[in-house]
């Protein structure tokens, strides 16, 4: 029992700026999914099951459009593609911490991922449970952040025209996040520029799978420029 | 769509994370260092895949009828400006949604 107070303990702090960030866009997805027409019970099992924020924004419109199960799979396998790469870089750090393993990859979202990532775990404290109550905790921010959200929208009625701008400006900060760490910005505006064509030519509908293949044809040859970039400026 | 379909749609989507959440754990191994074409793809794609995210939300905009996407562009252009100047995400995402939420409800076009 000990293991476990002294773990939530120690991870508790760092997970305080998820729960006011999460607790803020949970109420406000909750909110999104209400005024696109949906009960809380779909809001609970979309934030509960995807668990991954920009991917259940995107799921509720998927509701809205026709039932086309392969082009949502290949949209989900794309957008969500970077924890490919977050999976890889825990590959070392998730070793050896048992059963729990299965819940700390299901349940990684992109702040647990830098978190667990991160954090100088003190040695009196099982890495393990610290890491498992980390993605615990943020899981917990999230999906009552939604349930709030989504029963305030069914109990409180404003007018929520516009609040879908919600998702814009998460997907913008998230850029900008991005770009203000980056040196170089070739993958940024490769990833702006590649989709505005993507959208002229495609339309709307089915612009996205497009858009990452000519992704990945761009960057591939770019690589060794892209890589050079890099080690000239660690230097 | 029918609950049926809005069931398998989501169910779908779970089955996609938990693809790209599970898939690295499967395929390699921690002892044997990760081939180097990936390694730039993890460096490479999370930015590019960003924005795709914020046309992705913009997708349904019309420049040449309606509100010409005047409303999205200054709310935009907020965010710009308040993440630079106080690297706040909250702050930033809920000062662009109530400017765009008031350029709607309040101004006619």
């Amino acid at each position: 029992m000990d293991k476990h107070i002294n773990a939530l303990r120690t991870a508790f702090p760092y997970t305080i700026p998820i729960l006011a960030g999460f607790s803020f866009i949970g109420i406000a997805y909750g909110m999104y999914v209400h005024a696109l027409g949906f009960e809380p019970i779909y809001t609970f099992i979309m934030s509960f099951f995807i668990f991954a924020g920009s991917m259940e924004f995107v799921a509720a419109t998927l509701l809205l459009g026709e039932f086309n199960p392969i082009y949502v799979l290949f949209l989900t396998l794309m957008l969500n593609g970077r924890h490919l790469f977050y999976g890889i870089s825990m590959l070392e750090r998730f070793k050896g911490t048992g059963k729990k393993k299965f819940y700390l990859i299901y349940g990684m979202c992109d702040e647990s991922f830098v978190i667990n990532s991160t954090a100088t775990i003190p040695s009196n404290v099982d890495r393990g449970w610290f890491m498992f109550y980390v993605t615990l905790l943020n899981m917990f921010y999230w999906v009552s952040g939604a349930m709030i959200g989504s029963f305030i929208a069914s109990i409180v009625s404003f007018d929520t025209k516009g609040l879908d701008f919600v998702m814009t400006a998460l997907f913008v900060v998230i850029f900008l996040d991005q770009w203000m760490r980056e040196d170089k910005h070739y993958s940024s505006l490769i990833g702006i520029g590649v989709s505005v064509l993507a959208l002229i030519i495609f339309g709307p509908e089915y612009f996205t799978i497009p858009a990452m293949i000519i992704m990945l044809v761009i960057l591939t040859p770019l690589r060794g420029h892209i890589e050079n970039k890099k080690v000239v400026n660690e230097r | 769509m029918t609950f049926t379909q809005e069931m398998i749609t989501i169910g779908t989507v779970v089955l996609g994370t938990v693809i790209t959440r599970f898939l690295p754990f499967i395929i390699f191994s921690a002892d044997k260092p990760t081939p180097p074409y990936i390694q730039f793809l993890g460096n490479a794609l999370p930015p590019a895949v960003f924005g795709l995210l914020v046309i992705y939300s913009l997708r349904d905009i019309s420049f040449l009828s309606g509100s010409h996407g005047i409303p999205e562009l200054i709310s935009i252009g907020l965010i710009i400006i308040v993440h630079y100047w106080k690297k706040n995400m909250f702050l930033s995402i809920a000062s662009g949604t109530i400017c765009y939420m008031l350029i709607i409800q309040f101004i006619s076009f």
